[in-house]
Order: structure tokens, then C-alpha cells, then sequence
């Protein structure tokens, strides 16, 4: 039934539907499951006995609720529901490491002559989906989460961890393939996603993730490719100094939680 | 006073979007009135602690938002519904909705009533789980004041709320802004006079980023009064009246 029902169809419908046929109570029956306005007005329609009946039912079901155990509070997928947007914002990005990765370790591969291509981009694999993750332009309701509570800090590690739980993997399998510890591969990593985040609260996480970047360019994978030599910090003695700043870097992070104000490339 | 703001300033480069307000607005329906481009947008961000003022003191429900826990607190208790709905088209009505609310840290257990009641609220019962992308304009508003009403907030933002709207459901949508106005402080931000007309207990015009009146619709209809303001409706006239004497 496209048209709402006349208020004598749902009075004859509320009666019992004397005179109407089959087709008809069927027409009304399915209107009224999605028409709250129609449903109101049977409410209205209903005679004086079928009042009674309803009230009755209504307080016989009031009691056995009121008898019966307490309601188990419903717990929703919420984390499921609120990332199913973050996964195609950042698949992307995640396919773009991914194929990096790939590459380098081709590289590793073919050109024994240089030092791991693999071990030098590890470090930065994970900027990329971290400044993505916090950024307004792959958030369409930015606008609307900047106002709510759960922007944060706790926002930025969850939506981080979502990127690691892609990455992670992904350096491990590589590493694997290079024969380096797997430490070596993930502790850099760690430490720059860390110092990506720390950094983010001053100038904001994208900002933070390129200066990051760059200088971990700048400072290691360019001399260790220009010497064919692996730098002094990826080799395995720097390990236990890759844990500190790691440890260093989260403190100083949750130490200026309230930097973290809104979801923006800027802070 | 839930809302105490004192001598704002919002700067973005050289332009100056808010510029020197100060205001204050208890419970009740505050109607925030001025031309495109006369900072309304941007006093309505910073009220709802997307962006920080440039210099300036604000106060919302007793609190601090340059702090962050008082901050957390303020956003608890605050609804916000931008000019733009920024949506996922992949979400239902009610996981929106949802979505929202918990993000506003309700109780797990008062959610799943909160959302449907509130979509039922905004007229969205047979829509709830329809999916975003197939909602009409208006329906989307809907969605928008749905997500910024159901955790029942102490302070309610609204941006332009009716643009989109017909005629029926601005109608309909005023009726709920007295009932909002009634236990919360509602600031809405329009450029539609008979919004405020009919549904705001006080009115704020603001122009070039600073508010040029403050008093009831009554009081700025008067404002006309022996003047030649060009306007349709004595509100209409009393805004034309106050902006030409604040230009001149």
C-alpha cells in the first residue's frame, strides 16, 4: 500500500477487520510495520475492549519483566563498527607499503651490494597510514568527532594500533625474508611511529610523520645507501637503545595528553 | 551562565573571524543572527571545541575548555550539528547514531534506547536502518540533530540547522528546539529571522566577527522603529535597521 489508510479502514482493521478482505488487512498490516504516524492512529482507533485487553497484557508483561532477572546490557561491535570506514580510508595507503616493502626486498634480493633496503625503510613504513588515520580529509564526520569526548590521545593510539595491526606483519614478513632479527625490523619502527605521535601533539600528527620521514631520509637510509653500508643504528648492538627512546618517546607523548585536542592534521 | 564568553578572538592569517566577542547565555533557545561571512560558524567551532580561540576567555557549563579534563567533561554534556554533515554513506540510521553516542562516552547499557528513541524523536522510526547514502537531504539534517541530541545535552550547537529543510519539517524542527530550550542552553545560528522569530527566547546578531546586538526578537524588532529598514517582517526590518547602523 503506497497511500496511508482512511481512519474507517484502521477502525474496521483495529475491530478485528469485519469487512475487509484478506488483501486489504494484508495492505494495512504491511503499511503500519513501516509508518509510525499510521500506527499512532490505530493506537487511537482502538475501541473500548481492546483497550482493556492491551492494558491488561501491558501490566501482566510489566510484572513478569519487573520479576524476572535484571537486562543484560547489550554490548555492540562498536570497535568493528567505528574502523569499517578507517579501512578503506587507509587501504591505500596500507597497499602502498605493502608493494614498498615488496620492492625492497626484491631489491635486497638482486642488489647484495647495499645495505638492507628492507632494515632502512622499516622505520617509516607505518607514517604514512598514522598520519592518515588522524587526518580530517580521510575522516568525513572530522567535524563532528572533534566535538566528542573520545577525541584524543586514546583516539590516535587506537586508530595507530589499527595501522600496526596491518604493518606489523607485513615488516615481520620481510624481515623474515632478509634473515635480520626480527627487533631490529620492528624496534625502529616502533620508535618512529612513537616519535611521529609525541611530535604530532605540537605540530600535528601529518606534519610530524613527514619531518619524521624526512629526517630519518636525511639522517640514515641516504649516507647508508650513498657508504653501502648499514648504519650504526641499525645494527644490532642499537637495539636496547631503540627500546629506550621507544619508552622515552610514549611517556612524553602521554605526558602532554591534553595536546591532543581535536581529530586535524594539525593537532 | 552555561555559556560565558569574554572579548574572543578567532584568527585565521590575517583574517579575523571572531573579533572581540563577549557573550553570555543561560538555559533557553539563543538565536545566533548575521549575513554570510559574519563569523557565526566560526564562534559556533570554537563553542564546540573543534578550534581553539586565537585569544579571549570562554567558559561552557561552569567549566574550562583549555583544560583537558574540564574539557572532556564539556564535550560529554555538549551536541553539535555542523553546517556540513560529514557522514559515512556505509552507516544505518541508528549505527550513526550509535556511533555518536558512544563517542559521547554513554553508558554501553543507555544506548541502544537513547538511539532509538531519539531517531523515533527526529520523525527517522522507519528509516533507522536505512543506509546514509540513500537518505534524502533533509532526512540527513534529521540524522545530524539526531546525533547531537541523544545524549540529551546540557548545551545543544547548531549550525544553519534548517537550511534544507521544507517547510513542514522547519515547522516541526522549531517545536523541538523550544522543547530542547526548556532544559538546556540552545545556541542556533541561522540567517533565517523567522527561525529566531519563533523559536528563540533571545537573539545575538553578529556581523564582520562582532555581535552588534544582544536582546530578545521583540527588542530587535524595535530597532526598526522610525528608520526606513528595508525587510519584509518587523524582525526582518529590525535586523536591516541594527546592521546599517553598525556599517555606518
Amino acid at each position: 500500500m503506497t497511500t496511508h489508510p482512511t481512519l474507517a479502514v484502521l477502525a474496521r482493521y483495529a475491530d478485528g477487520g469485519p469487512g475487509l478482505d484478506d488483501a486489504a488487512v494484508w495492505s494495512v498490516e504491511v503499511h503500519l510495520e513501516t509508518c509510525a504516524d499510521c500506527r499512532a492512529r490505530l493506537a487511537g482507533s482502538t475501541t473500548g475492549p481492546t483497550r482493556a485487553l492491551l492494558e491488561r497484557v501491558a501490566a501482566g508483561l510489566d510484572r513478569g519483566i519487573a520479576a524476572g532477572p535484571p537486562p543484560q546490557p547489550v554490548r555492540r561491535p562498536w570497535s568493528a563498527l567505528h574502523r569499517r570506514w578507517l579501512v578503506w580510508a587507509l587501504l591505500p595507503w596500507l597497499t602502498m607499503t605493502a608493494g614498498v616493502l615488496g620492492c625492497a626486498l626484491l631489491l635486497d634480493s638482486l642488489q647484495t651490494a647495499l645495505p638492507s633496503l628492507v632494515l632502512l625503510l622499516a622505520p617509516v613504513a607505518p607514517l604514512p597510514g598514522v598520519a592518515v588515520a588522524w587526518s580530517r580529509r580521510a575522516d568525513p564526520a572530522w567535524e563532528l568527532i572533534a566535538g566528542t569526548p573520545a577525541t584524543g590521545l586514546t583516539m590516535l593510539l587506537r586508530r595507530t594500533a589499527a595501522v600496526l595491526g596491518v604493518v606489523v606483519p607485513l615488516l615481520a614478513l620481510a624481515g623474515a625474508g632478509t634473515g635480520a632479527s626480527l627487533a631490529l625490523v620492528l624496534l625502529p619502527a616502533l620508535t618512529c611511529t612513537a616519535a611521529t605521535i609525541a611530535l604530532g601533539g605540537l605540530t600535528g600528527v601529518r606534519r610530524a610523520a613527514i619531518a619524521v620521514g624526512a629526517v630519518w631520509a636525511g639522517a640514515v637510509v641516504l649516507p647508508g645507501i650513498a657508504d653501502a653500508e648499514l648504519p650504526v643504528v641499525l645494527r644490532p648492538g642499537s637495539i636496547p637503545l631503540w627500546a629506550l627512546a621507544t619508552a622515552a618517546l610514549v611517556a612524553v607523548a602521554g605526558a602532554r595528553v591534553g595536546d591532543y585536542r581535536r581529530l586535524s592534521s594539525y593537532n | 551562565m552555561n555559556v560565558e564568553i569574554t572579548d574572543l578572538t578567532r584568527r585565521f592569517g590575517r583574517v579575523r573571524a571572531v573579533a572581540g566577542v563577549s557573550l553570555q547565555a543561560g538555559p533557553g533557545v539563543l538565536g545566533l543572527l548575521g549575513p554570510n561571512g559574519a563569523g557565526k560558524t566560526t564562534l559556533l567551532r570554537t563553542l564546540a571545541t573543534v578550534i581553539s580561540p586565537s585569544s579571549g576567555r570562554i567558559r561552557l557549563l561552569g567549566r574550562d575548555p583549555g583544560a583537558h579534563r574540564q574539557r572532556r567533561e564539556i564535550r560529554r554534556r555538549l551536541g553539535y550539528v555542523p553546517q556540513n554533515l560529514g557522514y559515512y554513506p556505509g552507516f544505518t540510521v541508528v549505527e550513526f547514531v550509535e556511533y555518536f553516542a558512544l563517542l559521547k562516552e554513554m553508558p554501553p547499557a543507555t544506548v541502544s534506547r537513547a538511539v532509538a528513541s531519539t531517531v523515533e524523536r527526529v520523525g527517522l522510526g522507519d528509516k533507522a536502518t536505512a543506509k546514509l547514502r540513500t537518505l534524502s537531504g533533509g532526512m540527513l539534517r534529521r540524522v545530524a540533530i539526531a546525533q547531537g541530541i541523544v545524549n540529551e545535552p546540557e548545551l545543544l550547537l547548531l549550525d544553519e540547522p534548517t537550511a534544507g529543510l521544507d517547510p513542514e519539517l522547519r515547522v516541526e524542527f522549531r517545536a523541538l528546539l523550544r522543547e530542547l530550550g526548556q532544559r538546556a542552553t540552545v545556541v542556533v545560528s541561522t540567517h533565517l529571522v523567522e527561525d529566531v522569530g519563533s523559536a528563540c527566547a533571545r537573539v545575538a546578531l553578529m556581523d564582520r566577527g562582532r555581535v552588534v546586538f544582544h536582546g530578545t526578537p521583540a527588542e530587535l524588532s524595535a530597532r526598526a522603529e522610525g528608520t526606513n529598514a528595508a525587510g519584509d517582517a518587523p524582525l526582518e526590518r529590525g535586523y536591516s535597521a541594527v546592521l546599517a547602523e553598525s556599517r555606518s
